[in-house]
């Protein structure tokens, strides 16, 4: 049985029958379990059994009576001895931990911490020489009400105040106490809503202080915790492809036309899924792939420029067309784990049922189809609740740690140069290539503001321009250290004689005041000198959105031009000569530069071409983003 | 929607105490309170509350609870509410 199957109206409306079928069990892992409560713990303790029990274990609590959390373990620990519990659970609120007048001090404030810090310590200490077990403590939620409004944060009589620094006091009590576990009921009510959290008719009816979502909510995350006491965390999470790390079919479509990057609001999301998956793995989970296709085109969508994931970070790789409960099978042998350590997500409800049907140790969340949710379900399922962060992974965190960066960040930047410098920007410019033809027309044919000529093209005729041998056709890609922005500039220019005309110039505005246009000048002014051409020849044509380009050829240092007769009103006409022209791009690293530009007519055929080769070793370097 | 009836309410009742009391095949008539009803403890009376304000989707007030006497009063209670809406 999966447990993410049932909803919490199902285990409400059946826990007891439910808790009979799966008591039948044979091979459950008994566990003792004593619940403290500053509330009434049995609605907590009923869900918490039907979890347990999913997660082969066999519970038995022992629960204080309401609001005894502090009195029987250290006044009174004669029945809880002889319980002989594993795990002791004190689940206490902001309920047990009064509110100080709004008029306390900065120094009684810490007086109140060190206070409240030592009954709970007292508590602690007592289970340490009584039991000498497993404790979990709940740090705290927000108050149900801000009494300071804002303030109720910030000022030292305020209670949200009050309660953050004791969290901030048990998590440190936390690293001194090997057997102290914090369930973090603060970042837990946080996403349950403090609005949905407390449940006053039923507090003042039977003393449960929390609604069933939240009592839910703390349940399966007291589950996970436990399940990580026993090594029984899940390790891997197993991937769908089509559909599920990126969007479209890639046996049918090919690697172009899947969808991921930046380019579409779907790309988008895909991306941010994988970017998911990759912190996963960075923190410890093996990734699998489990996708009905061919083995080499599965293989390709990874080495698609826009993915995140790449066949490195993938574990054991399975893609052919046999069941996926046997593959499943096979990814368990592989990685020489149980398939109760597996999650397996797949975006086709068919496949997710026949695994779950086939295989019930694997972990099966039901993410739909919506791959802008995939993330949040698979993280609602807490399957990879770490039992204590091992030096390795530390050190692993401590890899992609990112604080000198953010050092870097913070401090002041003399002049607007060197912010883009701090930027560590990195372009590539190159001729068109069909894995970005489709972003290359869509971005044409929606890109408005810096758009020198608005001219639009079909999908069809940027192919045809793109093997035009009179024509030159550029983008670029930029990314920086905080990401990659994907394809945000096309170039298009047309030879007549000894002229380039740009007959298309256009630009993303995420990456405005980047500076990418004279990285793109340099470029286009390049290609153009090494096939002899001396004029490169602007225009801009105004339109109601493109004001923002008016001075684009100015400012790259182009010489304005009489308007030919005919031409359209405002429209502005630009030449540069290429004679002794010099870079323009100063902050963004791009692709050394096929050639230098000094006589552009003296450059023959065999020289562009032979100098195209440390070019292209070089694109692989920009690409290979982080 | 048809009239909520007593009798339909005492009928669905029926299989919600099974659950909460957890006794498969027991009878709960409109004189059935805590004293003469094996397992009905503060615990299940919990449960039954909440299962029967989930299935029959009403809300009950503190003081309504508080003057619950026995599943006649419940039902009655039911069934005002669920035709009010």
């Amino acid at each position: 049985m999966n447990l993410d199957k049932l909803s919490l109206d199902e285990l409400l409306m059946k826990r007891k029958s439910l808790r009979r079928r799966l008591r039948a069990q044979l091979t459950l892992h008994p566990v003792r379990i004593a619940v403290l409560g500053g509330s009434t713990t049995s609605a907590i303790v009923e869900l918490l059994e039907i979890l347990l029990l999913l997660s082969g274990f066999a519970p038995s609590f022992h629960e204080s009576e309401y609001g005894r959390f502090y009195d029987d373990p250290v006044h009174d620990p004669r029945s809880l001895i002889e319980f002989r519990p594993d795990i002791v659970y004190i689940h206490t609120s902001c309920q047990n931990v009064p509110p100080l007048s709004p008029g306390t001090s900065e120094a009684e404030l810490e007086v109140q911490v060190r206070s409240q810090l030592a009954r709970f310590r007292a508590i602690w200490d007592a289970i340490d020489q009584n039991l000498a077990c497993q404790v979990i403590q709940n740090n705290f939620e927000r108050p149900p009400y801000a009494i300071l409004g804002n303030r109720d944060a910030t000022a030292s009589g305020g209670y949200s105040r009050f309660l953050m620094r004791l969290n901030e006091a048990f998590a440190e009590e936390a690293s001194l106490r090997p057997k102290l576990l914090i369930q973090d009921i603060h970042g837990i009510s946080a996403r349950v809503g403090i609005d949905n959290w407390f449940d006053w008719d039923r507090f003042f009816s039977y003393k449960i202080l929390l609604k069933p979502a939240a009592n839910h909510a703390v349940a399966l995350s007291l589950n996970a915790l436990i399940r990580s006491i026993y090594g029984k965390s899940r390790k891997v999470l197993v991937l769908d492809l089509d559909n599920t790390l990126w969007g479209g079919v890639i046996g049918d479509e090919g690697v172009d036309k899947i969808q991921i990057g930046r380019e579409t609001p779907i790309a988008e999301a895909y991306t941010a899924f994988q970017e998911y998956c990759l912190t996963l793995r960075n923190r410890g989970i093996l990734l699998a792939v489990c996708s009905k296709n061919m083995e080499e085109v599965a293989r390709a969508g990874f080495e698609h420029p826009s993915s995140v994931l790449r066949l490195e970070h993938i574990s054991c790789f399975k893609a052919n067309w046999s069941p996926k409960h046997e593959n499943l099978l096979e990814i368990a042998k592989a990685l020489n784990v149980g398939t109760d350590s597996l999650v397996f997500v797949d975006d086709n409800p068919a496949e997710r049922a026949i695994v779950e049907a086939q295989l019930p140790d694997v972990a099966v969340p039901d993410v739909g189809s919506e791959v802008s949710r995939f993330s949040s379900i698979i993280d609602a399922g807490r399957y990879f609740e770490p039992a204590g962060l091992s030096s390795e992974d530390l050190e692993r965190a401590a890899l992609y740690s990112t604080n000198a960066e953010r050092v870097r960040h913070e401090a002041k930047f003399s002049d607007y140069g060197e912010y883009l410098d701090s930027l560590e920007m990195t372009a590539e410019i190159e001729t068109f290539r069909p894995v970005y033809l489709e972003r290359i027309a869509q971005l044409t044919n929606k890109t408005n503001q810096y758009n020198l000529t608005t001219r639009r093209y079909t999908l069809a005729e940027m192919e045809s321009l793109s093997n035009s041998p009179t024509h030159i056709c550029l983008f670029g890609r930029l990314t920086d250290r905080f990401g990659d922005n994907g394809l945000i500039s096309i170039v298009v220019g047309s030879q007549h004689a000894d002229a380039l005309h740009l007959d298309l110039w256009l630009m993303s505005c995420r990456v405005l005041k980047r500076d990418m246009e004279f990285a793109m000048l340099d470029a286009i002014a390049h290609r153009a000198a090494a096939r002899g051409i001396r004029f490169l020849v602007g225009t801009y044509l105004p339109s109601k959105k493109n004001a923002m380009v008016a001075d684009h050829y100015e400012r790259l240092g182009f010489t304005p031009q009489p308007a030919p007769t005919g031409s359209p009103e405002g429209a502005t006409f630009w030449i540069c000569d290429l004679n002794g022209y010099s870079d323009k791009n100063k902050h963004i690293k791009c692709q050394p530069h096929a050639t230098p530009i000094s006589n552009p007519r003296k450059v023959s055929e065999s020289e562009s071409s032979s100098g195209t080769a440390p070019e292209r070793e070089t694109k692989h370097g920009s690409l290979d983003r982080r | 929607m048809a009239a909520l009836t007593a009798d339909k309410v005492l009928a669905e009742l029926q299989p919600i105490f099974e659950e909460a009391l957890d006794e498969p095949g027991i009878t709960v008539t409109r004189e059935s309170n805590a004293t003469n009803t094996l397992h009905w403890d503060s615990l299940s009376y919990i449960t039954i509350i909440e299962m029967v304000s989930h299935h029959f989707n009403v809300r009950f007030t503190l003081a309504e609870l508080q003057d619950l006497k026995k599943v006649g009063d419940l039902i009655d209670l039911v069934v005002a509410k669920a035709n009010r809406t």
